[in-house]
């Protein structure tokens, strides 16, 4: 076919543009050169030591996995609750309900940074880390309301209400029978939300109080020409790392689907 | 007569405006195999959803062995459900799912192993234990749901069609073999499938459901030779309606003139339903016969063309267009030795009785 | 049994309580934020003292002073051209997933599309300021084969570089629904349309594009209203003529101690944004009569 070629061709050249950021990154982490730019100079792994040296960047990690971490669990819970409502009952107003808790999806971060900012600042709370993990937790939960929903939804009803026949309580079934079921969804949940919020830029910067956050000490760095080498590194710790988290769901994923016999039916995204 | 194990009194039930069931009364004895039959959308799987404990009732009451079921939900029932699509757990193997329920119950566990693998011999799967249950077929999944049920001892078995995700083949070894086990074990099953041959040739009773009422309930030969009205003989096998005009018979008969065939007077019992305006004549079309040659005899004589003719190897169904009447009849012949098969516009001569006549409101 | 008691047990309860908790927590922190960030831009503040008289001062210096007019309109031009570029990019990757990728590997492209928006935002953006730059890669490599032989200025600090940055930044969110669109479109109707005589190009105007609609619908109000709000990406590649409205904002609400204009610069630039995607909604949802 010939109008398959053209397509081929922009495929590949969209490729090259949606790929050429991260595929710089690992190639400036390694240069011997304090400028990022070309011509690339020879091999180093002196920017990953420069990390290693670092207080105030493992401060912020530090920071930031808890906060991500605790994004993720609460988001994940909250997301659990709204998608079994909205996948297994029927209420009224369910669909403004909904539609409401997805919002976040769809409003640009800097606003929810600014009126959570105005809320804290008025109630005459400090700002800290939690204040962060409050925003993450908002525009996280619609991320993982989509993803759950899916996971519900895909849950044979009649499997509940076989446990239930057979004797077991609510409780019981949904230990035994929903939960181990939706498991995939629930791990790609918290991963998702793991990954979004130790991310986040905007909020944090707006939240954020003494503590940085990685993003926010990130955007401290970029002013500074001298560092900027040292920030390739941590990216591309930081993309081997999510790739890492990203590839160890889906084998979890995969092998949950082998083990229940379900169709893979794609990627968890 | 035993006490009945089901006492169904007085049950409506609503999904908003919708009214799903209304006002249905049975009693269902104990030890029988019961069906309930009717087209999709009847109410069937809401009135055993009901029993089960999985929908509340809008009015009315439920009682399983003299205990009455309102605010028992499903766990604490003693009613077990084959669901449609088996609900086999597929994270547990073959022996987990038959376990599931007497986990629940705290049995030792070599108690449970005997328990669990004498239901797998039960129902045939006898070795089959440790499979994961996913891989199963359809057939072994759907055994592997009898006996998560069956190991229970539960009053009540509910299966919610079944038969209906096999193929044919399978479905007809798994009727026989339902039927038997229903047997062995002499618990009550009430069956729910759309299918009235499954129904017919399964049940001790059968009731028949049209849009959340039960039209009868009765078992599978009156069902059949006794259909209360039109409605429910159109559903079971095929019957076929022609005009009736009936004339006052002596309150024992009436004397009826049908199109196409002529007069009659048949007995009270032939009209189950009793008569009106509305009334038509029902015959089955194993209830008529195409005479053929001169020694061929019959209590009574009409005669058409035939129109269409459905070869099948043992039977041939003909449609036949009475003289007189302007849609035909289908007339059913086994094909038995020197009996020849009637060709498109030959003329037929139609043999049939009182006996063959239904009236039918 | 009590009415009370037959609702607690009744499937609407259930679902109302399974939901309560995220729905307060949506409340709490979304609702009631943004009640009080609309009560804000109806207040003053000088420098630190709040005065809670109604007044709508701020709306009509958001709304008349050249400075803020210049950055909600170049704004709104930046968001508009991102979500163009965005789906004129996406469309063909999507379709291609769609129409071209075997079955089974679907699943794998998708991943594909995703693997590079696992870098660090930040991280991301500021590569392009390295692609873009005086000595970045585009001007290094044309340098190199001799195409031009001075560096390139116009490609960054100013407006396209951050209408290219958002566009990368933006794909995979538009290549996804749109994907998921074309993945709902019966073939067979694709078929039928090839056999009541229409050719490639017709049938993709007439039966795809169409059914594709939901999809690119979904990915414009996806793309065009979160990116009104992009703080990072004007103020990296942006240079002085490149900022949007975001960093205004950002600067009455840190630098400038003026939280009640800033509030009301948000909440009309929400607005806005919000008006013009539902006329976008509207129109779509107009002219392609007949679908759900």
């Amino acid at each position: 076919m010939k109008s398959g070629k053209w397509f081929k061709l922009y495929i590949g050249v969209f490729l090259v543009f949606l790929y050429a950021p991260a595929l710089l990154l690992p190639i400036f982490a390694f240069n011997d050169s304090s400028i990022v730019s070309f011509p690339l100079k020879g091999f180093t792994l002196n920017w990953f030591n420069v990390l290693w040296e670092t207080e105030a960047l493992h401060t912020a990690t530090k920071n930031s996995l808890l906060i991500a971490v605790s994004t993720a669990i609460i988001a994940t819970s909250l997301g659990i609750l709204a998608a079994r409502a909205s996948s297994r009952y029927k209420f009224r107003g369910q669909k403004a309900v909904m539609g409401f808790i997805m919002i976040p999806l769809v409003l640009p971060e800097i606003i929810v940074g600014v009126s959570l900012l105005v809320v804290i600042l008025q109630m005459g709370f400090d700002l800290s880390l939690w204040t962060i993990v409050l925003g993450h937790v908002l525009i996280c939960t619609p991320f993982c309301v989509a993803i759950l929903s899916s996971a519900f939804l895909n849950l044979d009803q009649s499997l509940e209400e076989a446990s239930f026949d057979l004797g077991r309580s609510k409780l019981a079934t949904f230990w035994l029978v929903t939960m181990p079921l939706v498991l995939p969804g629930v791990v790609s949940s918290m991963l998702i939300s793991f990954t979004i919020s130790l991310d986040e830029f905007i909020i944090a910067f707006f939240l954020a109080g003494t503590e940085p956050t990685l993003p926010v000490y990130i955007w401290g760095q970029l002013r500074f020409p001298q560092k900027l080498p040292s920030l390739m590194a941590l990216g591309t710790i930081l993309l081997i790392l999510s790739l890492t988290l990203l590839a160890t769901a889906e084998y979890f994923r995969r092998r949950s689907a082998r083990k229940t016999g379900i169709e893979d039916a794609g990627g968890f995204l | 007569m035993t006490d009945p194990i089901i006492r169904l009194s007085g049950i409506d039930k609503f999904y908003g405006d919708f009214q799903a069931l209304h006002d249905v009364n049975a009693e269902i004895r104990t030890g029988e195999f019961f069906s309930l039959l009717g087209p999709s959308g009847c109410g069937k799987t809401t009135l055993l959803r009901t029993i089960a404990g999985f929908e509340d009732v809008t009015a009315g009451h439920v009682e399983i062995a003299g205990q009455s079921m309102d605010n028992v939900p499903a766990n604490r029932r003693p009613t077990n459900m084959v669901f449609q699509s088996y609900a086999i757990f597929p994270h547990m193997s073959v022996a987990e799912n038959v376990a599931y329920g007497l986990k629940a119950r705290k049995m030792p566990k070599d108690q449970i192993a005997t328990e669990v693998a004498t239901a797998l011999k039960q129902v045939g799967l006898e070795g089959y234990g440790e499979r994961a249950s996913h891989a199963m077929s359809g057939g072994q999944r759907q055994r592997v749901a009898l006996a998560r049920a069956l190991v229970l001892k539960p009053k009540v078995l509910l299966l919610d069609e079944p038969l209906s995700a096999l193929d044919k083949k399978m479905r007809e070894q798994m009727q026989s073999e339902l039927r038997h086990l229903q047997r062995a074990v002499g618990i009550t099953f009430i069956l729910v499938t759309h299918d009235q041959e499954e129904a017919l040739t399964m049940s001790d009773r059968i009731a028949v459901m049209f849009e959340g009422r039960i039209g009868q309930l009765a078992s599978p030969q009156d069902l059949y030779r006794r259909p209360v009205n039109r409605k429910v003989a159109e559903f079971i096998g095929v019957m076929n309606f022609l005009d009736v005009s009936v004339s006052d018979g002596t309150g024992d008969t009436f004397d009826c003139d049908i199109a196409g065939l002529g007069k009659v007077t048949i007995p009270a019992e032939q009209a189950p339903g009793g008569v009106d305006a509305s009334v038509t004549a029902g015959v089955r079309p194993e209830m008529l016969t195409i005479l053929s040659g001169e020694n061929a005899h019959s209590e009574r004589e009409a005669s058409g063309i035939v129109e269409d003719v459905y070869y099948y190897g043992d039977m041939t169904y003909y449609d036949v267009k009475l003289d007189g009447v302007d849609h035909p009849v289908t007339i059913s012949m086994r094909n038995t030795a020197g009996r020849s098969v009637l060709s498109r516009q030959d003329r037929a001569r139609v043999g049939w009785g009182a006996e063959s006549v239904l009236l039918l409101k | 049994m009590s009415q009370l008691a037959k609702w607690r047990r009744s499937e609407e309860a259930s679902g109302w309580l399974l939901v309560s908790p995220t729905l307060v927590y949506s409340i709490l922190l979304l609702a009631a934020p943004l009640a009080m960030v609309i009560a804000l831009s109806f207040w003053t503040q000088d420098y630190l003292d709040l005065d809670k008289t109604f007044t709508l001062k701020n709306y009509i210096e958001a709304w008349s002073e050249p400075i803020y007019q210049t950055l909600m309109a170049r704004s709104l031009k930046i968001s508009a051209f991102v979500t163009a570029l965005t789906i004129l990019l996406a469309f063909p990757v999507a379709y291609y997933v769609s129409f071209y990728v075997p079955q089974k590997r679907k699943p794998l492209w998708i991943f594909l599309i995703t693997i590079p928006f696992w870098t660090s935002y930040l991280m991301r953006i500021f590569l392009w300021k390295v692609i873009l730059g005086y000595n970045g890669v585009i001007n290094g490599s044309l340098l190199g084969i001799g195409v031009i032989e001075q560096p390139l200025s116009f490609i960054l600090y100013n407006q396209n570089a951050v209408v290219v940055t958002l566009a990368h930044a933006w794909v995979p969110f538009a290549i996804l629904p749109i994907f998921v669109a074309l993945e709902k479109i019966d073939r067979s109707l694709l078929e039928a349309a090839e056999d009541l005589g229409d050719g490639p190009l017709r049938r993709f105007i007439r039966v795809t594009l169409p059914l594709a609609m939901p999809g690119v619908v979904a990915a414009t109000v996806i793309v065009f209203i979160p990116t009104i709000g992009d703080y990072v990406t004007p103020r990296l590649v942006g240079g002085p003529n490149g900022l949007m409205i975001s960093n205004m904002i950002e600067l009455q609400f840190k630098k400038a101690n003026n939280a009640p204009l800033g509030a009301a610069l948000a909440l009309s630039a929400m607005f806005l944004v919000s008006v013009i995607s539902l006329i976008f909604v509207w129109l779509n949802r107009k002219y392609l009569v007949g679908q759900k």
